[in-house]
């Protein structure tokens, strides 16, 4: 059954781990797309950001899921800036919320966390889908990882096709018009230009598939 | 890159250092890299506090002291700081009667101050926000974040300065901040990119022989880029959208504030301020007071942007009332 895979508190270190090297990798690419439409600062912030993160994390005194992402949250809050500060520690502030005190979650609590963190971003950004925002990639992602737990899809699978999601979410937004933040002043000029924190947002979903794609369900293919 | 810094990541903590070091009869540095007037909180006196990225020196720690600022925060380059900086900020200068959030109407700003506010609301002060978008150059709709905040700022921040150190209550303070917002309208050009310290290259490439019409002031590209044209066509591109938006009318006497972005001579300032007085006169237009230098900069760009405040007699006294900061300085 899908929704009873377990997701360990290990697996959720593994996660935010493999985000961060993500995000260090990918920095320049990041304030690249960002320098385009935007300030050219998304990668520096967030890598600024994911270091004080995985500086915190191993000082973390239990195995509580919700703990740990509310920890990264509020460093998120606390050393990006931007809007990227407020909206990513949201996402994950929200996260911890739905899994507080929880040692491992299933596919089905992933879901829920993930629909309050996606929530929170919606709520303090006020964007649409379409706006080319992170909500671009992270609204398609939810929806696919719902409907392929529904399909009794395991949590592989279900990633798969949530990361396919967000990839074609984050395309779909070259096209766009920026509607909210620094790139909505460009008007016209901002289409044409991937939307850099939906391509933040791709990564961070496809870092839980890179980091889960053996660790958690027990098997390795 | 070709700058004087050290290390592009201890940019903005050295910055601060120094000016703690230059500047310490003024002020005093705070963590986490809070700018803080040297004597808060007064008693008795409403907080006023503002924030925003680096690099558009000397705003807004250049106009921390007696009769503007009692705290700014200062984020990395371009990005606006954390609600931790305004939290610190918003304790430090709260003598009791509560403290005033001049915010730029920037997406992360508008964010981060918000938080702030609601963590010290949270801690028992009176917070009042006001949130300043005077550039013409952004069309002010549901489809974008809305007008950016830009050398309307600086003109805020003195003004309302001016009134908290006379010992104006929050209302009023914050009344007078968004009187200030409702009379004051911007718009900025740009001859050149700039670079961000940590990013090491420009934020965007422009030709030799192209400018950027309707830029901000964090290096993002404008509205649309044209062939360079002579200073007069280019004071008269960002005049008009200006006067014709308030709209100013003949008859109204305004502060005509002309802004170097960081990288242009004073020269180059006083042939656009020229080419304004022109402009003004033709259509009727008093100058009050003028204002011209690089006091709300976009690192080391080159470009103008043009402010202009309707004035009555209120703005114009609190103008010109005492202000001793590091930046800023007359009638004492």
């Amino acid at each position: 059954m899908s929704g009873s895979t377990p997701i360990t508190y290990d697996d959720v270190i593994a996660w935010i781990n493999t985000f961060a090297a993500s995000v260090r990798d990918q920095k320049e690419y990041l304030t690249e797309l960002d320098s385009a439409i935007g300030d050219a600062d998304h990668g520096i912030n967030m890598d600024r950001g994911f270091q004080a993160v995985i500086g915190k994390l191993p000082g973390l005194p239990n195995r509580d899921i919700g703990a740990a992402f509310k920890t990264v949250g509020m460093t998120l809050v606390s050393t990006v800036g931007g809007a990227s500060g407020p909206l990513y520690g949201t996402f994950f502030l929200q996260l911890g919320t739905a899994t507080a005190g929880r040692e491992a979650i299933g596919l089905d609590d992933l879901i829920a966390a993930l629909d309050a963190g996606v929530a929170g971003v919606q709520r303090i950004g006020k964007a649409e889908p379409g706006d080319k925002t992170m909500l671009d990639t992270l609204l398609p992602a939810r929806d696919a990882l719902r409907e392929a737990a529904a399909s009794g899809a395991s949590l592989q699978d279900a990633l798969a096709r949530a990361v396919a999601a967000a990839e074609q979410g984050m395309l779909a937004t070259i096209p766009l018009v920026a509607r909210k933040g620094r790139a909505s002043y460009l008007g016209e000029r901002s289409a044409g230009h991937q939307d850099p924190g939906a391509t933040s947002s791709y990564l961070l979903l496809k870092a839980a598939a890179d980091a889960w794609s053996g660790a958690a369900g027990g098997t390795a293919n | 890159m070709k700058k004087l810094i050290n290390n592009p990541e201890r940019a903005v903590d050295e910055e601060l250092a120094g000016m703690a070091a230059a500047h310490g009869d003024l002020i005093r540095i705070i963590e986490p890299n809070v700018v803080l007037r040297r004597d808060a909180p007064r008693p008795g006196k409403v907080g006023v506090i503002s924030g925003g990225g680096s690099g558009h020196e000397p705003m807004h720690g250049g106009y921390v002291g007696m009769g503007m600022l009692d705290a700014a925060c200062p984020g990395a380059v371009f990005t606006s700081p954390v609600p931790d900086q305004m939290l610190a900020a918003t304790k430090a200068v709260n003598a009791g009667a509560g403290v005033l959030h001049i915010v730029k109407n920037y997406t992360g700003d508008i964010m981060n101050f918000e938080l702030a506010a609601e963590m010290a609301r949270a801690e028992g002060i009176e917070v009042a926000s006001v949130v300043i978008a005077d550039d013409v150059a952004v069309k002010d709709s549901l489809y974008t974040a809305g007008r950016r905040g830009v050398g309307g700022t600086v003109l805020a921040e003195k003004i309302v300065g001016a009134a908290a150190e006379a010992g104006a209550d929050l209302k009023t303070v914050a009344a007078l901040c968004q009187k200030v917002q409702d009379n004051v309208r911007s718009m900025g050009m740009a001859l050149t990119s700039c670079t961000v310290p940590v990013a090491g290259k420009p934020t965007f490439e422009l030709g030799e022989d192209e400018m950027e019409i309707g830029i901000g002031i964090h290096g993002e590209p404008g509205r649309t880029r044209m062939k360079l044209a002579p200073a007069d066509e280019i004071t008269e591109m960002l005049a008009t959208p200006i006067l014709d938006d308030l709209p100013f009318k003949s008859g109204d006497t305004v502060l005509a504030f002309v802004n170097g972005m960081g990288g242009t001579p004073l020269m180059e300032l006083y042939i656009v301020f020229n080419k304004l007085a022109q402009i003004l006169k033709g259509r009727g237009i008093a100058i009050g007071r003028s204002f011209v230098g690089n006091y709300i900069t976009s690192l080391e760009m080159a470009g103008t942007s043009i402010t202009l405040l309707r004035l009555d007699d209120e703005l114009t006294r609190f103008w010109d009332a005492p202000v001793h900061t590091p930046a800023l300085r007359w009638g004492v």
